[in-house]
């Protein structure tokens, strides 16, 4: 046994939201074992990892229980001891790349420092090592003189898993190393990392929200909810057959990757874009660099009622199609026809009257809705513009909370008061105020927990189909458009690669590309075995 | 709005700033009530020293009382420092609104005019100014708002820059709003917080920039400020160190407690400070 935690109880700073961030966690790991834990933000798996590093942020501390890494307890050594250990015996990797590699010192150097730091070797013999790492995670050795941000986020985080790897640790601390990546590179970080841990035998804790992750990954699996520890086991246990009911939950939140709605019965439709693009010049006025088309000749039709997914990787030019269609961007070429009319050239005073008629659901639950106004004066900035009565847009307001699942009284208060889930469903009542035809959904779960991400995706089904609403649903996973989509279509570099039915996509990709994004959903293998 | 106050009134200095501000408020205003009979009445022998029968603060060199002449000081250099900074506050925040709202040849061509007034070395702009407009109360205010609105255009962009990306901005535009109302109900409340530190600041500076105005003789002529106070007693400031200094110390003391009440705005109002 190479990490014995026992009753680890870890303590807020006075006016958190609750007095035990980790409340009597206990788990182990072995030698040359990957172990899962689970939750969703607030669950205290975080805070459970960086107690095991040494590294609990400022303020908040272990108050009982013990960390026994190969029988030393790790809350009980002396600050150079727990420094002496990190890197050594125990090494972590982090969400964001960026944010943990210098921005203004080359990779080469990055990695050769922190082999200095804990060998007595020179900088020429560390560099060395440097280039050979990077050689194992896929990567060329002439990014040893590159800076982070010339280097894409999957290389970045191979990066940091090198830099990790350098002086041979025995444990791995992995923070949800592939949250922040697109999901054919998360595959290929998954799979790199899973050969590296069989082939040093080292143990690995990986941290995650993603049962399919976890399944794709685990040896064991911890799940965790609130700072306490709700069921653990085995992963093919726990996944075969969870006791608790919130895990349960969890699992059965996980969307599966299989296409349920039926693709509508053609009719007119309401916007039909043809051969649209968008090009960006990238530099300042003067500069003669090339133009990047973000959108490349796309054509699309939308019917009332219909969802229309669209899938792509970022920089795929999915948001910018999707900004080009509501206007917040004007495209240079094709058009627009919008029952009827080309707005893709419209003049702003042309386009105001038929602006209320598209609407738009964001991705930034945070940044979404002004934080100096309240609800209710967020919901009835729309109607206002149009010149509605207040007195009238504030009853509709009201009943349009209702609708998306929140009580009247939140209209008096804050967006701060109100979960990323909440919020969402704000965003989502702010674009229903104006009795749209058409709404827009950038990417609208894709900061959610997946519990709370399936109750917002059901919700807009739900008003949808209620309101007879043509939906274009923007995302960069396919688990979720298969839930909510009637048709999709697949873009790459700002082309369509494929478009059909959701049903016959999922079954019979044509295109390799939309097979290779298939295959990389997190646990399709194991969940098609 | 309570985080801000128990933020703000737990800051010792800010609160001692906010104190003396008032006092210095309350005494300009209660001036002519005081003393009616108005600050150029010579009331004794030139150059009494503080403490002579009647004359808390001496006198000047032509025998008026200085006490009056500093309360009804106040008057003016708080009307020109408050006057010239609800100016300059008006003319940056709406050229920095409008450059930083609309970006582009709008954001280039408005950054170059606030660059040209940039560059040039303000005092020799504001001197020129002052003296092409006459010397008057509203030419120094006039002049004093004209040398400071680029610091407040910057900031204001600034903020406009990084708020008009935001989500909440583009839903407004997706809305239907017009552009005067996303820059005025949408973004300017949200970067109130720098403007508000960025005045409180500059009402300091601007009745610095008075009292050297004054000082220079290029103050208005009918009034009596403490700027123009030093000036006209510079002559006597060897033989006489109470002419200077009284109004001197004035100065000193506003502009320090208007910093502590900038300073204690900025620990209050920035999230990234204080919190």
């Amino acid at each position: 046994m190479l990490v014995s935690m026992q009753g680890l109880t870890v303590a807020l700073p006075s006016g958190a939201d609750r007095s035990l961030a980790v409340d009597k966690v206990s788990f182990e790991i072995d030698a040359n074992e990957i172990v899962c834990i689970v939750g969703e933000s607030g669950s205290g798996k975080s805070v459970t990892a960086h107690a095991i590093m040494g590294l609990l942020p400022r303020g908040v501390t272990a108050t009982g229980g013990s960390i026994l890494f190969d029988g030393v307890d790790i809350l009980r050594q002396p600050p150079e001891a727990l420094r002496k250990m990190r890197g050594c015996d125990m090494a972590m990797i982090f969400q964001d790349p960026m944010a943990a590699l210098n921005p203004v010192v080359t990779i080469g150097r990055q990695i050769a420092e922190q082999i200095c730091a804990h060998r007595a070797i020179s900088q020429g013999r560390a560099l060395k090592q440097a280039a050979e790492l990077l050689g194992r995670m896929g990567l060329p050795a002439a990014l040893l003189k590159s800076f982070p941000h010339q280097l894409s986020g999957g290389q970045r985080q191979r990066v940091m898993i090198a830099m990790a790897l350098s002086l041979s640790p025995r444990l791995l601390i992995a923070d949800e190393p592939t949250t922040a990546l697109d999901v054919t590179t998360q595959a290929q970080i998954l799979k790199l990392l899973k050969e590296i841990q069989a082939e040093r035998q080292m143990s690995v804790l990986l941290i995650t929200h993603d049962f399919g992750v976890v399944a794709d990954m685990a040896d064991r699996v911890v799940v965790m909810r609130h700072g306490a520890v709700v069921e653990s086991g085995t992963t093919n246990a726990v996944l075969g057959a969870p006791s608790h009911a919130y895990t349960q939950a969890l699992i059965a939140a996980v969307p599966k990757g299989e296409a349920i709605l039926p693709p509508l019965p053609s009719t007119d439709p309401l916007i039909s874009v043809t051969n649209l693009s968008k090009r960006f010049r990238r530099g300042g006025f003067f500069s003669h660099a090339p133009t990047i088309a973000a959108v490349d000749g796309v054509s699309l039709t939308l019917s009332r009622g219909e969802t229309l997914g669209i899938v792509g990787e970022s920089g795929s030019g999915k948001s910018t199609l999707a900004r080009c269609v509501i206007r917040l961007l004007d495209p240079e070429e094709g058009e627009i026809l919008f029952d009827g009319a080309d707005i893709a050239h419209m003049r702003s005073g042309a386009l105001r009257p038929l602006r209320r008629r598209i609407q738009m659901v964001f991705q930034d639950p945070f940044s979404s809705l002004n934080p100096r106004q309240t609800i209710g004066d967020i919901l009835i900035a729309g109607p206002r513009a149009y010149g509605e009565d207040i007195k009238d847009a504030r009853a509709r307001a009201a009943e349009i909370l209702r609708m998306v699942g929140l009580t009247s009284e939140s209209l008096r208060r804050f967006p701060h008061e109100f979960s990323g889930g909440q919020r969402q469903r704000i965003g989502l009542a702010r674009a229903l105020m104006l009795k749209p035809d058409v709404l827009i959904a950038d990417e609208p779960v894709s900061a959610l927990d997946v519990t709370v991400q399936a109750q917002v995706l059901r919700l807009l089904d739900d008003v949808r189909a209620q309101m007879n609403l043509a939906m274009l649903f923007i995302t960069h996973d396919m688990r979720v458009a298969a839930q909510v989509c009637h048709r999709v279509m697949v873009m790459r570099h700002g082309r369509v690669v494929e478009t059909g039915p959701t049903r016959d996509v999922f079954a019979v990709p044509t295109d390799a590309y939309t097979r290779q994004l298939l295959a990389a959903i997190p646990g399709r293998l194991t969940a098609t075995q | 709005m309570k985080k801000f106050a128990a933020v703000f009134l737990g800051r010792p200095m800010a609160l001692v700033g906010l104190a003396v501000f008032a006092a210095i408020v309350a005494t300009a205003l209660a001036a002519p009530l005081l003393f009616a009979r108005g600050p150029f009445t010579i009331v004794g022998m030139p150059l009494l020293p503080p403490g002579a029968p009647g004359l808390l603060a001496g006198s000047d060199v032509l025998g008026r009382d200085m006490l009056v002449g500093l309360a009804y000081g106040a008057r003016i250099s708080l009307l020109v420092g408050i006057t010239s900074t609800l100016g300059a506050v008006g003319i940056g925040v709406l050229l920095g609104a409008v450059a930083g709202y609309y970006g582009g040849v709008t954001d280039d061509l408005l950054m170059r005019v606030t660059e040209f007034f940039q560059i040039i070395p303000s005092f020799v702009l504001l001197m020129v100014l002052v003296a092409f407009l006459q010397p008057s109360l509203n030419s120094t205010v006039i002049g004093i708002a004209l040398i400071s609105w680029p610091q407040v255009a910057r900031v204001v962009r600034g903020e406009f820059l990084s708020l008009r990306g935001r989500e909440f901005v583009q839903a407004a535009r997706t809305l239907g709003m017009r552009d005067a109302a996303i820059i005025f109900t949408q973004i300017l409340p949200n970067a109130l917080p720098p403007i508000m530190v960025v005045s409180s600041m500059m009402v300091g500076s601007a009745i610095l920039t008075e009292s050297a105005l004054s000082f220079l003789g290029l103050g208005d002529p009918n009034l009596l400020s403490w700027g123009s106070m030093i000036g006209g007693s510079r002559s006597a400031m060897w033989v006489a160190w109470w002419t200077t200094v009284l109004p001197g110390l004035s100065i000193m003391v506003t502009v320090l407690a208007l910093n502590f009440i900038g300073d204690g705005l900025n620990d209050a109002l920035n999230p990234r400070r204080g919190r």
